[in-house]
């Protein structure tokens, strides 16, 4: 017997990212940069998030001659996002062969009510999270590793915070809420009774939770993974810094250690007077502005 | 060196840890996570689980951990790679400039099987852990392309090893911590158990001359 596309491989390869950092790099060049510097996964796409943000219009799935080059240029694996809804886009990458498919709310929605069914893949599917019940929701889709959402091209931690928070409150409490409450709680949250249930017996998610959207610097990663981030993703905060090396190999050791100050103040000042990326007051930035709040 | 349940450590600076841990204690070992050098004293064996050897392999380095645990392993602590782990082991893997430990005598092919839409559950024959076969999980898997004098081949897929022991050392290009069968991880304490008893055998001989 030899099966693909379980339930366990996709998940499984989430499983190993564990602890680590997926960077979004734009070239080959910077997936080299990334994967020198220790990063687990690199994320390919035209434009990061800040770019995206700023040049407004509809971003779309990223040319597979670049995906395609990314990949060529690495031996981690390598993810790429598709527009929520766009299943053709996705189809399209899992015939190129990329191992993760962002379904990303980074890219302009292809469909404003109905995320991709990603059961009917063989590649995994990592989605975004600001609550618990989007998570399960898109777990109950497919999803077989989750980010929180945070609010990406920011540079700004708050929303990671908020969304990373919300998340581990409503597992906690799910813990310890009563065998008859259940059911009530599945449908406040709008996920399946049986996610939900076993949430509140295994204490976690079913599958992989990192955090993305904001972090820039070394403690920001340490922030994340001990408010219970699996792992970090970076969009803008190293290639929009004016030290991508520098700030990439400093995140990951962050990362790391993120339980122990000193390697994390050593992280830091290795970084000596470079800048991290330029931060957005997200409470000055309009509805229309905000990337987290696509899809739900 | 205390009697008991063995100490085994899971190197833990990335990867599937929780899942070895989780394992390692349902087979009856003290099992805890090691991120640093320090963390490495009185262990009886270390696994190295799944996760990003390019990533692991720097961080090793970075934090010092690379040498003594190439130590620790000559002195005959068992050491178990599952995936990345094995990778990390081996003597170089083909093709590619990746520096690696060297305590296992063999050359590897890194996502021998293919990328991610390859990953698969594969029942495979492993005659060391009796007639039933396993549930084996490979994730962009390596293989052994070869293998030194040394080596024992424990198990093959498709005409390819992907089990091996030399002496203390094992490599599982599957993950056995998502299983849920612990054979492998039982295999493994066994190994352990027998290099405590050598040990305890070394260490009364030399007290009494």
């Amino acid at each position: 017997m030899e099966q693909t596309g379980t339930d366990t491989v996709k998940r499984g390869l989430a499983q190993m990212l564990k602890g680590g950092v997926i960077m979004d790099v734009v070239t080959p060049e910077h997936a080299v940069i990334a994967q020198e510097a220790g990063a687990v996964s690199v994320m390919a796409l035209e434009r990061i998030p800040a770019d995206i943000r700023a040049a407004g219009g509809v971003a779309r799935m990223s040319s597979l001659e670049l995906i395609q080059s990314i990949i060529d240029a690495v031996t981690i694996p390598v993810m790429a996002k598709v527009r929520i809804g766009h299943f053709a886009e996705a189809q399209v990458l899992q015939s190129i062969g990329v191992d993760y498919i962002d379904e990303s709310e980074v890219l302009t929605p292809a469909d404003d009510k109905y995320h991709i069914e990603k059961r009917a893949f063989t590649t995994p599917f990592v989605c975004g999270a600001r609550d618990l019940g989007e998570a399960l929701r898109r777990i109950a889709e497919g999803a077989a590793m989750i980010r929180s959402k945070g609010e990406a091209g920011s540079g700004n931690i708050v929303e990671a915070v908020r969304h990373m928070r919300a998340i581990g409150d409503a597992i906690r409490e799910l813990t310890i809420a009563p065998k008859e409450e259940l059911v009530a709680r599945a449908r406040d949250l709008g996920a399946p009774l049986e996610l939900v249930t076993a949430v509140a017996r295994d204490g976690k998610l079913p599958v992989v939770l990192f955090c993305a959207g904001g972090v820039s610097t070394p403690a920001d990663a340490a922030l994340m993974m001990q408010l219970g981030a699996e792992g970090i993703f970076v969009g803008s905060g190293i290639f929009k810094s004016n030290d991508p090396k520098r700030f990439a190999k400093a995140i990951v050791d962050a990362t790391t250690h993120y339980d122990d100050p000193k390697v994390v103040a050593d992280a830091s000042r290795s970084l000596g007077i470079s800048e991290a990326m330029p931060g957005l007051d997200v409470r000055k930035l309009a509805d229309s502005e905000m990337l987290s709040s696509r899809g739900n | 060196m205390s009697d008991g349940a063995s100490a085994i450590g899971v190197l833990a600076l990335q990867g599937d840890v929780v899942e070895h841990l989780a394992a390692l204690r349902r087979a009856g070992a003290q099992a805890r996570a090691v991120k640093t050098r320090e963390q490495l004293e009185g262990l009886d064996g270390l696994v190295i689980p799944g996760g990003e050897s390019t990533t692991v392999m720097k961080l090793l380095r970075r934090f010092g951990m690379d040498e003594p645990i190439v130590e620790r392993v000559r002195e005959g602590m068992p050491l178990w790679g599952t995936c990345m782990g094995m990778i990390v082991a081996s003597r170089g893997v083909e093709g590619l400039q990746q520096p690696t430990l060297g305590v296992l005598d063999v050359i590897v092919r890194r996502n021998a099987f293919g990328r991610q839409n390859e990953s698969a559950e594969v029942d495979l024959n492993v005659p060391v852990l009796g007639g039933q076969r396993f549930p084996a999980i490979f994730i962009r898997a390596p293989w052994i392309e070869r293998v030194g004098p040394g080596v024992e081949l424990l198990a093959s897929r498709d005409g390819h090893g992907v089990m091996v022991r030399e002496g203390n050392v094992l490599g599982t290009s599957f993950h056995p911590e998502l299983s849920g069968d612990e054979r492998v991880h039982a295999y493994f304490l066994a190994m352990v158990d027998a290099a405590r008893t050598t040990q305890r055998t070394i260490g009364k001989r030399s007290s009494a001359a």
